[in-house]
């Protein structure tokens, strides 16, 4: 089936199979395999992306569901080499191991502080709940987001 | 010659420098096995055994053949060339035939245009299955009547470790037997790669994995090609932790690629990660400790027994492991140490963090609570009392040449100040309580308790194996100055190992910019990333390379610019007794390349007596954790670790505490929530919805104290430190559980019903007894079966 959605700013469209998530969409059929498929049942965030800007695990969301809606991915978050402070705070607090959650993670910190700029420890834990990552004992995402709010309060987006 | 003044090089050993592929990670262009894409490529699928033990009778494979958008179905058949490989031991099927010993074990193979197509294709496959009893039960494989996996019946390996007097009498003893689970490796990325049939009959295979040319050498012969027909170049890996040393698609890609002349993908799924990979062994441990009244350790006796599955995969080495690290990290006059792995109808286990320490950590650090009791001495005394050091004794008899600081790493741990009291439950905030995020407890039952545990494990591999390292180092012009490409077939895995090759370039030639070369099998092996070995490995053959390119470089200085006296390289120039001389960038009008290979000193078999030189050296840790407990509910919170890491040298200080932190975390996982449950042989929760590991929420702080105490004769006197911290924190986490709750706790996850008295302490009836085995080799050797890894040598 054929579904139209935008992605990232641009209205795109993609010839689907019924059953194919959004992810798989993405990945797959729009070459945007920056969003990751981890546990595909909505458990480890790594594929988390903004739908009409709520976040959602795009796993469990169908591709066909997105039609006519917009869609934004980590993707959007860096022009060319210059990244979002988001990428930067979990750069510098050595926040990326394998990277394989680090899109989920960058957008769903992102999305926390965009909606919050000076969450408290025990805020960001419960945002940052459904992220599952297995190399850094999680230490350094909360370093990485206290840099990142700081910068934010700064006005650096 | 400019004479523009050049910014000290930043990034080199010792400093937190930045991760060298931190940038795409970010910004999730980072390509992983998974994102691998080919405008040709068709997608494989992989039908797997629903049973632990059955006969094939028949496969008929007419409807999945004839289904739409199918390009192959194959089974072990059409395997052109061997049909078992192994990472040690040829023992595993390619596909399988005639048996199945393993729920989950591959039968055939689908290639078909989608992901999706090639699923209905497997469901259209049918096997007939005459199902057999199966051995799901570890003691149970060593029993003559219980029925055969293999020819050579159900031990794999037994090792015996007899030191001192065996028999010598102790004032003391204490007595414990322990349990630890079968544990997932759990990486984020699942196993992936792309397949590419090339002209000359031969195949390209982009895979993540940690070992390129173990891989090659366990995929050509079934390929029937010769290993240069089979080229392998690193996908990104996302974690590993030991389940990627095992084969997962590799073979399978290859041959549905070769017989269709199409690029073929692979990508397991959550599910299917769980049954292809190999996992942590579930332990069983007897232990008796005997000591002085004063406390010193005069004997220990242990009898360890650790389920290896199906295959071989690296139980022999596990198992090794496992047994010369039993007594701990103690001086320990006399032992007699018992260890076997089995053969059984389970999923496989290889591989996972630790190698076998984690487990026996868990038994000797309640041994030496247990025996601290009971002469009313306070534990961390008894540790420090009977610590190893430089010069002392294994009881394998090597003697500990290298750093050995032990009581360093004891009394950093021991000296981190508690976490404050909890405020009373009704002004916390019910997050903060045990449970807290699933709002099930008002913390009426609350008590806090304190764990400690000690641990070590070896640095690279043992018992005589030579895991060397080729590194090619090229200094070269560039726009912007002079570049380092270094090129190694060693696998970054997420853990920071590329990096630290740059730091080691940077270091060794005064030049900030480095580039990596994909790791692939152009150059000869760099060893697996594992056992902690690629700091030590790697940045031993890229410094080796580094200085021969240095010489050249000095050479140039010399006959071209005339330079006299010491030369040194800082900061992109050459220094002529510490004064700059000439820019490297004006020596560089043709690059420099080296290639170099590191080997680490030799080591010794085990003889007859489990006596030997068997480990390259050694890595120390202890950590202290605190937990708080409701002991009316049965959830745990850890509150804080404080994890003190023996070094060597911190080449990347950031990275180390990101060892650290993870590796607690994945010992956490061990503690208290991490267990594959296995109901008759089959992996009953294979999903992220039902094996659990540690969320952001049940990570305490990990406070981490790294202890640098050289190893001498090494690298930057760097140890790895990729293991330290899981091999003792299931250990101190499981300590202070029982401190809080008074409860024994011998088994590992401790589950609720444990915390609250509804389940029993573990228990067993006796210790097994010893196996009739011809010596302390894996019994597949004594049966002539096929060498894997082992037998890998170099080639340049």
């Amino acid at each position: 089936m054929l579904i139209r959605l935008r992605v990232n700013g641009e209205w795109r469209e993609a010839d689907v199979w019924p059953g194919s998530s959004l992810l798989f969409a993405l990945r797959e059929e729009l070459g945007l395999p920056g969003s990751k498929n981890a546990c595909e049942q909505g458990e480890c965030g790594s594929c988390t992306v903004w739908l009409d800007g709520e976040l959602v695990c795009s796993c469990l969301v169908l591709a066909a569901q997105a039609h006519e809606r917009t869609v934004r991915t980590v993707e959007s978050l860096s022009e060319g080499d210059r990244l979002h402070p988001v990428q930067e705070a979990f750069l510098e607090a050595g926040a990326v191991q394998c990277g394989f959650c680090t899109p989920g993670l960058v957008v769903a910190v992102t999305d926390l502080l965009e909606r919050d700029p000076s969450p408290d420890e025990l805020a960001v834990r419960e945002a940052l709940a459904g992220n599952l990552c297995r190399c850094t004992g999680y230490a350094k995402i909360v370093d990485a987001v206290g840099l990142a709010a700081e910068r934010r309060r700064e006005g650096a987006w | 010659m400019s004479t523009q003044l050049r910014e000290r090089v930043r990034g080199v050993v010792g400093e937190s420098a930045p991760r060298i592929d931190g940038v795409p990670k970010v910004k999730g262009t980072f390509a992983y096995g998974s994102d691998l894409w080919h405008e040709r490529m068709l997608w494989g699928a992989t039908l797997r055994s629903p049973h632990p033990h059955a006969r094939i009778r028949r496969i008929e494979v007419g409807d999945a053949v004839a289904a739409p958008g199918v390009h192959a179905v194959l089974t072990a058949d059409d395997v052109p060339g061997k049909k078992l490989y192994g990472l040690e031991f040829a023992d595993t099927p390619v596909l399988a035939w005639d048996r199945v010993l393993y729920a989950g074990q591959p039968v055939a193979i689908v290639a078909a245009e989608t992901p999706e197509l090639a699923r209905r294709a497997v469901a259209r496959i049918v096997v007939e299955y005459e199902v057999l009893p199966a051995v799901t039960d570890m003691e149970r494989a060593l029993d003559p009547a219980a029925p055969k996996l293999h020819e050579w019946g159900n031990v794999l390996r037994h090792v015996r470790i007899e030191h001192g007097d065996p028999d010598a009498e102790a004032e003391v003893w204490v007595e414990g037997y322990y349990e630890t689970a079968m544990q997932d490796q759990a990486p984020l990325g699942p196993e992936a790669g792309l397949a590419i049939p090339a002209e000359d009959g031969g195949v390209d295979l982009i895979v993540s994995t940690q070992w390129l040319h173990v891989d090659r050498q366990q995929i050509a012969p079934c390929l029937g090609l010769p290993e240069e027909k089979v080229r392998l170049t690193l996908a990104g890996v996302g974690g590993a932790f030991g389940s990627r040393e095992d084969l997962h698609m590799q073979i399978h890609a290859c041959l549905l690629a070769l017989y269709t002349n199409r690029p073929v993908k692979m990508s397991y799924d959550r599910r299917e990660s769980f049954l292809a990979h190999v996992h942590r062994h579930p332990s069983r441990i007897w232990m008796r400790t005997g000591a002085s009244r004063e406390g010193k350790l005069v004997n220990v006796r242990a009898r360890l027994l650790i389920d290896g599955g199906a295959f071989a995969s690296s139980s022999p080495a596990v198992i090794g492991n496992a047994t010369t690290f039993a007594a701990g990290p103690y001086e320990v006059p006399n032992a007699l140490i018992e260890g076997t792995a089995v053969y059984t109808n389970n999923p496989p286990c290889g591989a996972m963090r630790g190698f076998g320490a984690p487990q026996v950590c868990f038994a000797h650090e309640a041994q030496m609570d247990r025996l601290a009791r009971e002469l009313g001495i306070d534990p961390i005394e008894l540790r420090l009392m009977n610590a190893v050091h430089t010069g002392s004794v294994l009881p394998t008899g090597q003697v500990v040449r290298g750093s050995a600081p032990v009581r360093e790493v004891i009394e950093l741990a021991r000296s981190a100040s508690l976490p404050p009291e909890p405020e009373p439950p009704p002004m916390r905030h019910p997050m903060t309580l045990p449970g807290g995020a699933g709002n099930v407890g008002r913390g009426e039952g609350l008590r806090r308790g304190v764990g400690f545990a000690v641990g070590y494990k070896n640095i690279a591999y043992s018992e005589g194996f030579d895991d060397f390292h080729q590194a090619r180092v090229t200094l070269a012009a560039g726009p912007g100055g002079p570049v380092v490409e270094v090129h190694s077939a060693g696998v970054e895995c997420g853990q920071g190992f590329s990096t630290v090759l740059a730091q080691v370039a940077r270091t060794e030639l005064g030049v900030d910019r480095v580039t990596l070369h994909a790791a692939d099998t152009q150059l000869d092996s760099a060893g697996s990333t594992s056992a902690s070995r690629q700091t030590l490995m790697g940045g031993g053959a890229v410094q080796l390379a580094c200085a021969a390119v240095r010489q050249e470089l000095f050479d140039r200085a010399r006959s071209r610019v005339g330079v006299t006296g010491a030369l040194s390289l800082a900061d992109g120039w050459v220094l002529a007794e510490g004064v700059r001389a000439v820019e490297i960038a004006d020596l560089l009008e043709t690059p420099i390349t080296a290639t170099r290979t590191f080997h680490h000193r030799r080591t010794t078999p085990l003889d007859e007596r489990g006596q030997g030189d068997v480990h390259v050296m050694f890595a120390f840790a202890a950590q202290r954790a605190v937990v708080e407990v409701d002991v009316e509910l049965g959830l745990v919170r850890v509150v804080q670790v404080v994890s003190a890491i023996d070094a060597g040298r911190a080449i990347n200080p950031q990275a180390v505490e990101g060892q650290s932190e993870g590796g607690t975390a994945q010992g956490l996982g061990l503690a208290v929530m991490e267990e594959l449950q296995l109901r008759d042989g089959v992996i009953a929760n294979a999903s992220f919805t039902d094996y659990l590991i540690p969320t952001i929420l049940d990570m305490p702080p990990v406070r981490t104290e790294i202890v640098e105490v050289p190893e001498p004769d090494v690298p930057f006197g760097a140890k790895g430190v990729g293991e330290h911290a899981t091999i003792v924190s299931t250990a101190a986490i499981v300590a202070a559980i029982r401190d809080a709750t008074g409860r024994e706790l011998n088994r590992a996850p401790v589950r609720p019903d444990d915390v609250v008295g509804l389940r029993l302490p573990a228990s067993s009836a006796s210790w097994p007894p010893a196996p009739d085995v011809p010596g302390q080799e894996p019994l597949p050797a004594y049966h002539g079966v096929a060498r894997g890894q082992s037998a890998l040598t170099q080639s340049s």
